[in-house]
């Protein structure tokens, strides 16, 4: 697995619970409480390890903590520069929606060594959508669901959202747009602001 | 609309697909205008207005009139806009109409990011097939990665300093240990630095171990050390090399009285009584000294066993006591 992916996943556990929690999970799945360095690949298992001591650890459903995780990605103030990569992907809710499925491309244009999951992208008319997770660990539609859903937040879209269980080896994500414009949104300008 | 007819475009598909374009007359007035670059005119309207009053051609140089405008296409353009000279030129390509006149379409080029912040430029200022946003996605995201680069090579480069340092420490005391020494003789050497070496052994030591213990022995190390390092300057190299073994180095220190001196005051600090868990330790040193005068860049061996042989005759001259290795002769 990625450095990026499992270094997301430190800085979530982190940045939410706090460096003494991060701690004592990473020490119960054998991680260093330094973590794990962005470009680096490190074994897949150490990520479903992490995952699974965190959920554990935390006493809530993995699924809860996966959720929480791609909510994390989107929304909170250390990784703007996350989020901000993510709305280049369209100027609406709907445009960001189809542009999951280049996501993997977009990912590798800066790490060519980035795995990300595939996406298929289902419009059923309506603004019901299904989209479809080649997981890289279990329940990587839930931390899908998580991510989408802050993304709408981000773009002023009210949407419902759920993890449709499996299919064929593939996690289902339903998607109903409700309202595209049913909030302001944040602002994003094209160019960062000069560092 | 003229210069269009043979596509049968209007100038809002024209701008649709080219928000960047200029549609001449033959006469070298403005038919029609892309609306970013409408965008960047602030409101002026310059539909009818010659193109040489509204732009200013920076490449080629040297054309003033709208007959000049006719050997515009199959050159590469500079374009900036007449009341802004001083900004950036925008560059771009002409191809002539069927009608006599010009099409112009225009880019940013390179300077695109900077132009989307001055002008607050959004998505929609770009025509789908432009890859103007890709750029600005690709220029985020190599950004996030040099940074984390950066960021990764100074957290290695720290590593790198504290492993090295680790290398040459002796655990023990905090002294250069071997290591060090072997690494920094033949250097000096090789300089032709002028220097004088010390090796020192402690007497007495054993029986601090062996009646007081392996503790004492160390607590009495870690004095020893201090004792050295008080002794001694900043940057003088002191080692330990041994169980009770230490050498120092002393670049720019060839006078035999002035080492003589500093040895005499290691000996009488090491032989003042350390306390240990309410025991007194006693040990005292014994120096071997020689010059580095005399030894080629390839000799460093030589000169340490030549200061172990000076130190032997000051163990069995009666210990706590100095030898220069020349002085034997």
């Amino acid at each position: 697995m990625h450095g990026l992916i499992n270094r997301s996943l430190q800085c979530f556990l982190r940045d939410t619970y706090g460096v003494t929690v991060w701690a004592q999970i990473a020490s119960a799945a054998g991680v260093g409480v330094e973590g794990f360095e962005p470009l680096l690949t490190y074994d897949d298992s150490i990520t479903e390890t992490l995952v699974a001591t965190a959920a554990l650890h935390l006493n809530r459903p993995r699924d809860t903590v996966l959720e929480d995780l791609g909510t994390y990605l989107v929304s909170h103030d250390n990784l703007q520069s996350l989020r901000r990569l993510l709305r280049f992907g369209g100027v609406s809710f709907v445009d960001f929606l189809h542009s999951m499925e280049d996501l993997p491309e977009h990912g590798r244009l800066g790490l060519p060594d980035l795995d990300l999951p595939d996406f298929t992208l289902i419009e059923q008319g309506q603004g019901a959508f299904r989209l479809y997770v080649t997981p890289m660990i279990a329940g990587t539609g839930h931390v899908m669901v998580g991510l989408l859903r802050a993304m709408a937040d981000d773009y002023g879209a009210l949407v419902l959202l759920e993890h449709g269980g499996q299919d064929q080896g593939r996690e289902v994500i339903s998607v109903h747009l409700l309202d595209k414009n049913h909030a302001d949104g944040r602002r994003f300008d094209l160019a960062a602001a000069e560092r | 609309m003229q210069i269009l007819d043979g596509l049968g475009l209007s100038p809002a598909s024209l701008s649709q697909l080219m928000p960047m374009h200029i549609g001449l007359c033959p006469q070298g007035r403005i038919l029609s205008l892309g609306r970013t670059l409408a965008h960047l005119l602030q409101g002026q309207d310059p539909i009818g207005k010659a193109f040489l009053d509204v732009f200013s051609l920076r490449r080629p140089a040297g054309l003033h009139s709208a007959k000049d405008l006719q050997n515009l296409p199959g050159q590469r353009l500079q374009i900036c806009l007449r009341d802004r000279e001083k900004t950036e030129p925008l560059r771009g390509l002409a191809v002539p109409t069927a009608q006599g006149g010009l099409l112009i379409n225009l880019s940013f080029g390179i300077r695109l990011i900077e132009a989307v912040r001055q002008h607050a430029l959004t998505d929609a200022d770009f025509a789908p097939t432009d890859l103007a946003i890709e750029m600005l996605y690709l220029v985020e995201v190599k950004n996030a990665v040099m940074q984390e680069l950066r960021r990764l090579n100074l957290s290695l480069q720290g590593a790198k300093v504290a492993a090295e340092e680790q290398a040459l420490t002796d655990t023990l005391t905090g002294l250069r240990n071997r290591r060090a020494l072997e690494a920094r003789l033949p250097s000096l050497l090789a300089q032709g630095v002028d220097f004088g070496l010390m090796h020192i052994d402690l007497d007495f030591f054993k029986q601090v171990n062996d009646t007081l213990g392996h503790a004492a022995g160390d607590h009495v190390l870690r004095h020893v050390a201090q004792s050295l390092t008080i002794e001694t300057r900043s940057s003088d190299l002191v080692a330990r090399v041994g169980g009770d073994e230490f050498v120092v180095v002393l670049p720019g220190l060839s006078g035999k009285e002035r080492l003589g001196q500093i040895a005499q005051r290691i000996i009488d600090r090491v032989s003042q009584p350390v306390e240990f868990e309410g025991k007194l330790c006693r040990v005292s040193a014994s120096i071997g000294l020689t010059l580095s005068t005399g030894y080629g860049a390839t000799e460093a061996d030589r000169m340490i066993a030549d200061a172990d042989a000076a130190l032997y005759a000051s163990k069995h001259a009666g210990r706590a006591q100095a030898r220069f290795f020349s002085a034997l002769g």
